[in-house]
This record gives structure tokens, C-alpha cells and sequence, in this order.
């Protein structure tokens, strides 16, 4: 872990306040502000064609499990205050995004550090932009009409098979030695197996 | 011959092939699939706030706040939700508020803790604001509505000691002040007309008021004014008019009357029993806000009283109980409206008064409304400009099941049925075989009727329909087609899912659409005069009638307690399944505390159930000799456990016949056989799961690769017990590894011995397990590689292990058949394995199906509200990183580190089930088919099929080609006849 770098650990004054500032300590001592940034590429959410609008109006950051929610503002940011100190899990929901769950380790000894690694993959972040592992395709694609997946399905096969054995087995049965033919029909006038097409002319009579 | 047999080889071979193809291991959708065997619908919850938005033009909207923590934005003439928020339980949202121009909703959470602003056109989160308070008793919320400071647009937060004033603008704090006064809790704020000057008004103790002035814009102390008070407040207060604050006593009987006269205050003491006579209950005051009107609710009445300055009250209207009164609504610059709604019979009565002249009625409306509905409970008024620009009112009416209406010049525009946010319980029931007589839904019931529908049918046909006839088509198409029937299918598809709400209410849902077939809310689960808030439990079959008992209707049973304590009586209540009445009612003598369905039944198909007491005693269900006699045979098989989380305790229970001092046969007195102690200071139970009691499971041996069996240990007796560390039972963060740890444990209920112990060092929890069949998978979180874990134990009978030889199984020399009993030592083997798994958990359940013979999914609800099926070969504990040839035609997916998350494999594909609290996964007929219903503050709903549907076509399934295959093989046949015959002429001729 050696990019130990320094987070925005803005002592809990997230915003400039000006005035009688002096007035009153929000957060005081007892916790630490974690804030950060969800960014998601926004030509790719509308190109994703599943109608899901390329906002952030419903992506939750949960802290620990659900401890904490929040939600992201219109421009990705969000924050916890009055964080103890301590090791921290975040999780990011947004329909149709995976997001890694984020380690966040904020140390009581030397305050204003705070450390991020991506969970899923170890990577350590540097300042804390979740951006999601991958998008998500909830739907099967449906297989474009060819050919070839007509083929495939046994139905296919069996007309295929008859098909060879139409056109392709009389193209076989000339190729084979006339004398070999002539004793196979021997065979079979012998045999009283009838052949198939004296069946049905049988029938037809 | 040898081309041929390749051939056929080859075309064997492809069969295969295509067969390998199909087997994947998802199931997933495709996009246009959405919607024709799932349904999805969302809900709010019972509404605590309503804040109207009329802007003069676009859509009307309302923006509400519920008890489920949700805000949303409703459309006021549909009830759709535009957009909606369900913010976490632990997060509770106290006010809603609109502000800037309307434009942006605030809302409080957290005790005042959280100020949170939202774009109402969309509901964005703008900012979000932490404040710092002190504990307070109720949090407010202002919004500056004037002119002067208006600019600045500020929001009011009061919290216990402090006081913020915020820009609503971007959420920054411009002002916030701590007094220093001890234990002063800030009751209100009062703005002043006129200047920059706003009063706060708190509570010191119970009996110091003290007012503050301060300015509005910088939050200095202008003047600081204390008053005693001879008698103790019990805190309730509300503002009469724009300087009098109404305050309740803490014995609540007395009123104070105090003048806030910027300089000094002054009070005067009013006596309620004095204005109103026979009160009873708690006295109440509702907030009407209005120019000296009050409104004062006791358990019987409503009563109306206007304020005289502060020299007294006087009494201008009482309704009686039920009835509600809304808020003042300004309608002109004097003026306020506001509404009282009270029950006459069957109808509710509207009566919409002004403020300037309470005894006049400017609008009284009778409604109708379903008696399923219950009592009135909240009313939110709102008006608008008629087109001769006078006044219209209309009303968000809150009722007692939950739901919410709007009504509008005496009709009922919509309904939301928004008790189904709260399910409590489900449970399933079979629709009525298909045959006349029997239809629930009275299609086509008589002739008329029929005669009717078929000439609607005729005229869509002839295009002569007018819409209003089209709808009605449509609406017979609906029920009529296949998957909406109100009759049993083959398949078992369709069913009626039965759901407990909160509010005490009985839903049956049609599990083709979702629609609800009937509704009941139960009379002995309704809150009672006097105060008493019952609450629902359970809900189970109570007789399914099978060939004995076939003319009768299924019952269901449902189990709620007439208070909230959990040694409150239990009260009982018997429906029928088809139409909803209620058969039975009962009032136990007894509480209920752990409800034990047993499997036998007796000779009406009745199933036993055994209620267990907070005396432990256990009562039989139903009270009938015919049940006691089947009882009585299986008594000394039948034992119970109880998990004592406070004590960290788990008891084993046997049964005795009749209770000690009670001379009611039906009871029981349980006798304690076993029990299982954990170190208080080393061990905290966390969770305690045990088998589904429907489960079916088909085979009891599993062969392994090798063409080894292993029996599958399976006992409806095993208990799961996870417990962790007392350091590690908080939330994640606050234990390091070293204090952590979980220990998970496999109990036999009927002796109490540990079959298995684990220990996973460095884990915590929240623990969520699911037991089925022999194995168990629970998860949990790992601190030591900070994710979330997975872990799995599967449970061998090594007893039968021998029972290998085939011819010993031939000759009957294997012990298959002998019978198990727990309390013999069994030899057990256990296998675990464990895997990292990327989200946080909030339920898991597992796959049920008809004969069990179809292989398992677990339904895991992820934290963002999702239902993800994974296969249970991915908690395989046999899988190994480098399988062996024999291994992977078995089936065994090579080890990874993690469980893979499948996006198709989303079961809610891209819909969420917000506040997702439990999966229910019911067995269809089909036995590759499982039905399964999400509910949380939505409901979802879909089918099943683990390893796809073998034992039927699919919907994928082409029709058409198998014709055009039949046509091309009978077309072939011709031809390949015409031409033999022809060559068979050919050779003749030769």
C-alpha cells in the first residue's frame, strides 16, 4: 500500500460558510466526512437502448451494509459525515451498473488520512471516483434470423438428413459396382422384406 | 453401407451437440419477454404527509411522505408515481416540506439530523445537509414563506437545543445556534409578519416555557424571554392563531392558553372537561394550523373549539370517532379552508368548512366507499379553481387498511392499495377446479351475462364498438385468457397468493396479473376504542380439501395478537380462500409466541397447528376431538425448540398431555430436554434458520463421480445457529479482525447435539442463511479481506455409507430401510467450502420445487434490491480448482475465488423491488417450474425454471417449423414415391 495518499477529508465544513461560522461546530471531533464521486459515462447509458435515463437520480451509496444511505447528486458527489475511524465498506446500487464495493480506511492516529482500494479487484484509488466494473445487459440477445441456427435445431437436421438421403444416396448407389447391386437385389427378392415403394404401391392399389 | 452410418453418426452427434447448447446456466429473458409471466407493482405505504404542488398550469402533483420511509411524487389525477424514494429504515424521515418556489421538496431524517432537498420535476437529490443536534423529541422543519428574507429562501430546522437556519437554495448552513439552556426541546416557530424577526418557542424541563427572538437573518438573540408554569406540560403544543400557542398538561386535562406578546408571555388555564363532556381515552391535539381554530381528539369524539383571544374556548362542533380533520388550506389572503371527514354508515361524509365561518359548510358530500376499507384516518385537503373560478375541494383520504383515495365531488376518482408495502406474511391457496358453478369471479355466470358478453364480442368484430365497448372486450380478453383464468391450470401456474398486511388486512393476489380477487381487513386485527393497536403474524393453510372434502372451499388461517406486547392474546381468524369471508373469528386466552404448523391433518383435512404460549404451554388448533386423536398418536414424536436470543439460549422441548392447572384438554405443558447455553461474553446468536416443513426432496443419495454414493444426511430436525462475537454484532466498521469472529453451528432440535461446529476467524456479521435439503448456505462478511463471503456445509449420513454393494442392496441386506431415529449417535460427514461474494445481502431463500428432483438455485436479495438467481453448483463444496475429467462431466464448475455475478441471471431483470424484505418460492405442478414472489415496499412476482423447462416446450418453441417440417417430410415422402415408381415402371419395361 504505498499510494497513501490524502483524501478529501474535509473536516466536516463541507461548504464554504461564511458569516457567524463560528457560531457552531458540525462534526466536531468525533467523526471524519468521506465524500467522493460516482461517475458514469453518460454517452453510454443512453447508447445501453434499455430506456434507463442516464442520470444519477436513483444510485444509492450505502455505507457498511446499509448503516448509511445517500444519494448521488446530479453531478456524482456524495458524502458521509460524522464517520468514526476505522475500516469502511461502500457499496454502490445503480440499476443496469456493477460497482465494486470500496475499503475505505480512515486511521485515528494520523486524521486527515484516509485510503481506498476497490474490493472486487484490490485496485487502490487515489481519490475516491467510483466508476462502475461494467454494465450490466439484465436481457438475453435474441440471436438474429440465419440459417445456420435453422440448421441446428433438430428439425433442421432431420430435413437435412433427408435430403442427403434423397439426393445423395442415389449419386452413392452409382457409384457402387453394378454386380454388387444386382446380388444385393438378389438378397432382397430373396428376403421377404418389401421394399418401400412396393408397400405404397401396394397400398395405393 | 458405410457413408450412411457416418451420416447417422454424424447426425446423432449434432442432436447432441444442439442438446449441450440449450443447457446453460442461466435463465434468463429476453427484453420483449418482459411482463408475460412476471409482474411488478410499486407501492408507497400509508401516507403520514401529503404537500399538495398546484402550479396554475402542467400537471397537478402531490407529494407524500409514508410511514415505509418513502417519499414520492403522485399524480393527481391518476395516482401514478412520477418518481419515488425509499429512504433506509434507519434514516427516519420526519417532515416533508416544499420550498423555492416550489421546486424543490426538503425533507428531515434522522432526528434532525439529515436536510436533504430534491428536484420535484424528477426527484433528483440536490444537496444534502448534516446538521448536528441534540436529542429532540420531534425535529422540525420551516420553510421562511415570506417576502422579506425571502431571497435568501431559508429553511427553519429545529432539533432539541438547536436551531439552523439553511438555504434552500445550494443547503448551506447560514446560521445555526445552540442555546445553552438545559434540557430545552424547541417546540415551534413563529415568523413575524413584519420584520426579520423569528420567534422559537421551546420547553425547558416540562413546565419552563421560553421564547427566543431572533433574527432571521443572522441568528443573533434579540431578547430571551423564561415563564413558568404552576403544572407540568406534557409537550404537545400547537400555535391557535399567529400568537397563541395551545399547550397540553401532562395529565392531559387541562389546556394552556399562552399570548406570545413579544415582550412578555401570559397564559391562562382552561379546563377541557370544562368545554367538552365525556372524553374519554388520551386527549389529543391535532395540528390544524389555522386563524383560532383547534381541533381536540379524544377516543369519541372530535371536537372543533375556537379560540376567543386568550380568555377562553369555545366548543363549535364535536363529530364522533371515527372521523379526521385536515390541515387549513389558505385560500384567500384571509381565508382558510379546512376539511372534516366522519363515517355515516356505510358512506363517508366531506364537509370542507372556512375558518372565518366554522358553523356555515361550504361543500358536504356523501361517499361510498368499500367497507374493506376500514376507518378514516387521515384527510389532506386541496382545492382548486372551478371554470366559473369558484372553489373546488378535493381530498387525499388516508384509510384504516392503509390505502390511499382522492376524492372529488362525492365520487372516489382512485384508489392505491398501498397496505401491500407492509406484507407481513404469505401464503398460497389453489384456485377452483374448472367446472360450472364454481367460478370466484362470476364470469359468464348467468345467461344474461353471457348473452351480453358474446354480443359485445360480436359488435368488436363488426366494428361497431365504441370505446367504452372496447374496454369492456378488452377487460373479458384479460380474464379470460389463459393465464388470467379464475380456474386451476394444469401446470399449476396459476394460483392465489395470500398476503397478511400490516394494517390487519387479508389480500388475495391472482398470480397471472397481480390483481387482487379480494380483500378483507379483519375485524378482530382492527385497532380497538380504546387504544389498543393489534398486530398480525402469521398466515397459513388451514384446510385444503383434498378427495374426502372436495365440495368445500379451502380455508386459510391467520394468527395476530390484540396488542402490540408479545404477551398480549393471540386472536384467530379462519377465511375462506376463494371469496375472502371470514368463517371463524376467536379470541385465545392465551399469547402467542412461536406458531408450529404440523404436518398431519386431521380427518377434514384441517392442518393441526401448535400455538405456544408465553408460558410455554403449547395449544392444539383446531379445538376438535377428531384433531386431538390424530394429535395424541403423533405427540411423542413432536418436538420444539425456542431460540432465546436475549439470553443466548436454545431449548428442546418435549410435549406432555394437559397442562397443569388448566383443565383445557387442548393444551399442553412442554418439558425441557435439552438446552444449549453460548458464552454470553464469547458468543451472541446471530441467526437461527431450519428447513422449509414442505420441502420435498427426491433422492437421498447423490452419486459422485467415481461411482461413489453418499447419502444425503436428511433430518427436518436440523437447526442452523450462527453466532458471533459480542464486539462483531454491530455494524461493519466498528470491530477489528482479531474481535470478530462467527461460529456456525448444526443442531438435531429433537437432542440438542452439535452435529457441526465452524469458527471463521476475522468474520462478522449480518449473517443471512438458508437451509435446504442436507446443505446450508449462509452469508456473512470477512474482515479480513473486507468483502463478503459465502459459505456453504453440506451434511453426509456416514451410517449408510456401506450400503455401496449392489448385491447387498439386491439380497435387502443394506439398513435403507431400517428406521433413523435421532436419538441414535449419527455418524455424519461434513463438506465446506467457502466463496467471496461483491454485494451486501438482504434475504436468501432457495428453490422449491413439486418432487424436489429438479436441481437448486438460491434466490439472493442484493442490497440493491435485486433477486439474483445463482445455481447451487456454484456453492458446491466439492468443486476443486483443477476438476478431473470424471468431475466435470458431473458437473463440477472448476473453483474460483469468487461467486460470478450474472447479469442476466437477475431473476428482476431491470426492474428493483425497493425495501426488499423476502423471497417466497412456491412449487407449481410443473415439476421443472417454480413460482416466485418478492415483496418488500413493491411486489414482483415471476416463474422459475432452474434448469429450464424439460418437461414442457418452451414459449421459444417454434410451431411453425415443426410444420414446415412435417410439410417438407410428407412432401419428400410424395416425391421420393412418384420417382421409385416411375423407376419401378422403368425396370419393368426393361
Amino acid at each position: 500500500m504505498a499510494a497513501r495518499l490524502l483524501l478529501l477529508v474535509l473536516f466536516a465544513v463541507v461548504a464554504a460558510c461564511v458569516g457567524a461560522a463560528a457560531a457552531y461546530q458540525p462534526g466536531s471531533a468525533e467523526g471524519h466526512t468521506i465524500a467522493g464521486r460516482i461517475k458514469i459515462d453518460a454517452a453510454s447509458a443512453i447508447a445501453k437502448g434499455f430506456g434507463l435515463p442516464a442520470k444519477t437520480s436513483n444510485t444509492k451509496v450505502i455505507l457498511n451494509g446499509g448503516q448509511r444511505v445517500t444519494f448521488a447528486r446530479p453531478d456524482g458527489y456524495f458524502a458521509f459525515h460524522n464517520v468514526p475511524a476505522g475500516t469502511h465498506l461502500i457499496e454502490v446500487s445503480s440499476l443496469g451498473y456493477l460497482f465494486s464495493p470500496v475499503r475505505v480506511d480512515i486511521s485515528a492516529r494520523n486524521p486527515g488520512h484516509i485510503q481506498a482500494a476497490l474490493t472486487e479487484n484490490r485496485r487502490v484509488l487515489n481519490e475516491l471516483v467510483l466508476e462502475p466494473l461494467r454494465e450490466e445487459q439484465y436481457y438475453e440477445k435474441r440471436e438474429p434470423f440465419s440459417i445456420m441456427s435453422l440448421l441446428k435445431s433438430p428439425m433442421g437436421m432431420m430435413l437435412g438428413f433427408m435430403v442427403i438421403m434423397v439426393f445423395v444416396m442415389p449419386k452413392m448407389m452409382e457409384n457402387i459396382d453394378p454386380e454388387e447391386i444386382k446380388q444385393a437385389q438378389e438378397q432382397m427378392r430373396n428376403s421377404p422384406v418389401p421394399s418401400f415403394s412396393g408397400l405404397l404401391a401396394r397400398a395405393n392399389s | 453401407m458405410a457413408p450412411p452410418r457416418h451420416l447417422l453418426l454424424l447426425l446423432l452427434l449434432g442432436f447432441l451437440a444442439a442438446a449441450s447448447l440449450a443447457f446453460t446456466l442461466t435463465a434468463a429473458v429476453y427484453e420483449d419477454q418482459v411482463g408475460l409471466a412476471d409482474w411488478h407493482q410499486k407501492y408507497i405505504g400509508k401516507v403520514k404527509q401529503a404537500v399538495y404542488h398546484s402550479q396554475k398550469s402542467g400537471r397537478r402533483r402531490v407529494v407524500v411522505l409514508t410511514e415505509e420511509n418513502v417519499i414520492a411524487s403522485l399524480d393527481l389525477r391518476s395516482g401514478d408515481i412520477f418518481w419515488r424514494h425509499v429512504i433506509e429504515k434507519n434514516d427516519p424521515v420526519d417532515e416533508l416540506s416544499l420550498s423555492l418556489g416550489k421546486f424543490v421538496v426538503v425533507t428531515l431524517s434522522s432526528g434532525g439530523s439529515i436536510l436533504r432537498a430534491w428536484n420535484l420535476p424528477d426527484g433528483q437529490m440536490i444537496w444534502e445537509t448534516n446538521l448536528q443536534v441534540s436529542k429532540s423529541s420531534k425535529p422540525l422543519l420551516h420553510v421562511l414563506s415570506n417576502n422579506k428574507v425571502a431571497k435568501d429562501n431559508l429553511v427553519f430546522v429545529l432539533a432539541g437545543r438547536w436551531i439552523y437556519a439553511v438555504s434552500s437554495i445550494d443547503g448551506v448552513i447560514s446560521w445555526g445556534k445552540e442555546f445553552s439552556l438545559d434540557g430545552l426541546d424547541l417546540k415551534q416557530i413563529i415568523q413575524s409578519p413584519e420584520n426579520d424577526i423569528v420567534y422559537a418557542v421551546g420547553l425547558a424541563g416540562s413546565s419552563k416555557l421560553n421564547l427566543y427572538q431572533l433574527n432571521a437573518k443572522t441568528g443573533e438573540t434579540v431578547k430571551h424571554i423564561q415563564e413558568s408554569f404552576p403544572i407540568a406540560l406534557c409537550g404537545e403544543t400547537i400555535l391557535g392563531s399567529h400568537n397563541v400557542l395551545v399547550a397540553l398538561d401532562e395529565t392531559r386535562s387541562d389546556l394552556f392558553l399562552i399570548e406570545l406578546k413579544g415582550e412578555s408571555i401570559s397564559y391562562n388555564k382552561v379546563h377541557i372537561s370544562d368545554l367538552v363532556q365525556g372524553l374519554s381515552g388520551t386527549v389529543k391535539l391535532l395540528p390544524l394550523m389555522s386563524n383560532g381554530v383547534i381541533a381536540l381528539q379524544a377516543s369519541s369524539t372530535v371536537s372543533l373549539l375556537k379560540l376567543k383571544g386568550i380568555d377562553g374556548l369555545e366548543v363549535i362542533q364535536s363529530f364522533e370517532q371515527p372521523a379526521a380533520v385536515s390541515d387549513a388550506l389558505t385560500i384567500t389572503e384571509k381565508d382558510e379552508a379546512f376539511a372534516v371527514v366522519q363515517h355515516t354508515g356505510s358512506e363517508i361524509e366531506f364537509v370542507v368548512k372556512f375558518t372565518s365561518d366554522v358553523t356555515g359548510e361550504v361543500i358536504r358530500e356523501k361517499i361510498n366507499i368499500d367497507q374493506h376499507r376500514g376507518n378514516i384516518q387521515k384527510v389532506f385537503l386541496n382545492n382548486y379553481i372551478r371554470t366559473d373560478k369558484s372553489h373546488g375541494f378535493r381530498a387525499l383520504v388516508v384509510m384504516e387498511d392503509h390505502s390511499l383515495l382522492l376524492v372529488q365531488q362525492g365520487e372516489v376518482v382512485w384508489s392505491r392499495e398501498d397496505g401491500l408495502a407492509s406484507i407481513v406474511d404469505v401464503t398460497t391457496s389453489e384456485l377452483p377446479i374448472e367446472k360450472d358453478g364454481v367460478s370466484v369471479a362470476n364470469v359468464e355466470h348467468n345467461l344474461f351475462e353471457w348473452l351480453k358478453g358474446h354480443m359485445l364480442k360480436l359488435k368488436g368484430t363488426l366494428m361497431l364498438a365504441n370505446a367504452d365497448e372496447l374496454a369492456a372486450i378488452q377487460a373479458m380478453r384479460l380474464k379470460s385468457s389463459e393465464k388470467n383464468k379464475m380456474t386451476r391450470d394444469h401446470n399449476g401456474f396459476r394460483k392465489l397468493l395470500i398476503v397478511l398486511t400490516k394494517a390487519g388486512k387479508v389480500i388475495a393476489l391472482h398470480t397471472g396479473d397481480g390483481r387482487i380477487i379480494w380483500s378483507n381487513l379483519l375485524q378482530s386485527l382492527r385497532s380497538s376504542k380504546s387504544g389498543e393497536m393489534p398486530s398480525a403474524l402469521r398466515i397459513c393453510q388451514w384446510q385444503v380439501p383434498h378427495h374426502r372434502v372436495m365440495h368445500e372451499n379451502p380455508s386459510i388461517l391467520i394468527i395476530g395478537r390484540s396488542g402490540a406486547d408479545s404477551a398480549a392474546p393471540g386472536v384467530l381468524s379462519v377465511l375462506d380462500s376463494y371469496s375472502g369471508e371470514e368463517l371463524n373469528s376467536l379470541k385465545l386466552d392465551h399469547s402467542v409466541v412461536q406458531i408450529i404448523p404440523l404436518t398431519v391433518k386431521d380427518s377434514s383435512e384441517h392442518r393441526l397447528q401448535l400455538i405456544v404460549d408465553s408460558h410455554s404451554r403449547a395449544h392444539l388448533y383446531p379445538r376438535s376431538p377428531d384433531a386431538m386423536n390424530v394429535f395424541l398418536h403423533e405427540m411423542p414424536n413432536t418436538y420444539l425448540y425456542t431460540v432465546d436470543i436475549e439470553t443466548n439460549v436454545i431449548r428442546g422441548h418435549s410435549l406432555q398431555k394437559s397442562c397443569d392447572n388448566s383443565d383445557d384438554e387442548y393444551c399442553f405443558s412442554t418439558k425441557e430436554l435439552w438446552s444449549i447455553v453460548f458464552p454470553s461474553d464469547t458468543e451472541r446468536i446471530a441467526i437461527s434458520e431450519t428447513r422449509k416443513m414442505n420441502e420435498v426432496v427426491h433422492a437421498q443419495a447423490k452419486i459422485i463421480a467415481d461411482q461413489d454414493v453418499m447419502y444425503k444426511y436428511l433430518s427436518k430436525n436440523l437447526v442452523f445457529v450462527a453466532t458471533v462475537s459480542p464486539k462483531a454484532s454491530g455494524e461493519i466498521g466498528s470491530a477489528a479482525p482479531e474481535e470478530a469472529w462467527l461460529v456456525a453451528y448444526l443442531i438435531d432440535a429433537v437432542t440438542g447435539r452439535i452435529l457441526h461446529r465452524v469458527t471463521h476467524h476475522g468474520a462478522q456479521g449480518p449473517v443471512h442463511a438458508v437451509v435446504s435439503e442436507n446443505w446450508v448456505v449462509y452469508h456473512y462478511f470477512n474482515l479480513r479481506a473486507h468483502r463478503f463471503e459465502m459459505a456453504v456445509i453440506e451434511i453426509y449420513d456416514q451410517s449408510r455409507a456401506d450400503n455401496k454393494d449392489v448385491m447387498k442392496l439386491i439380497l435387502g441386506k443394506h439398513n435403507l430401510s431400517a428406521p433413523i431415529t435421532s436419538y441414535t449417535r449419527p455418524e455424519v460427514m461434513v463438506k465446506s467450502q467457502s466463496y467471496f461474494f461483491t454485494f451486501s445481502v438482504k434475504a436468501i431463500a432457495a428453490t422449491q420445487t413439486a418432487k424436489g428432483i429438479t436441481s437448486k438455485q438460491l434466490l439472493i436479495g442484493t442490497i440493491g434490491d435485486q433477486v439474483l438467481a445463482l445455481d447451487k453448483r456454484f456453492v458446491d463444496p466439492r468443486r476443486s480448482v483443477n476438476p478431473t475429467q470424471q468431475e466435470k462431466e458431473e458437473g463440477i464448475i472448476p473453483l474460483t475465488d469468487a461467486l460470478p455475478i450474472i447479469p442476466t441471471s437477475y431473476l428482476t431483470h431491470s426492474l428493483q423491488v425497493e425495501a426488499l424484505r423476502g423471497i417466497v418460492s412456491i412449487p407449481s405442478k410443473l415439476e421443472s417450474t417454480t413460482l416466485v414472489f418478492t415483496y418488500g415496499v413493491d411486489l414482483f412476482y415471476t416463474q422459475l425454471a432452474p434448469s429450464r423447462t424439460y418437461d414442457s416446450l418452451t414459449d421459444e418453441f417454434s410451431y411453425a417449423l415443426l410444420l414446415i417440417t412435417i410439410a417438407a417430410l410428407v412432401a419428400a415422402i410424395v416425391v421420393t414415391w412418384i420417382w421409385s415408381e416411375k423407376k419401378e415402371l422403368r425396370d419393368k419395361w426393361r
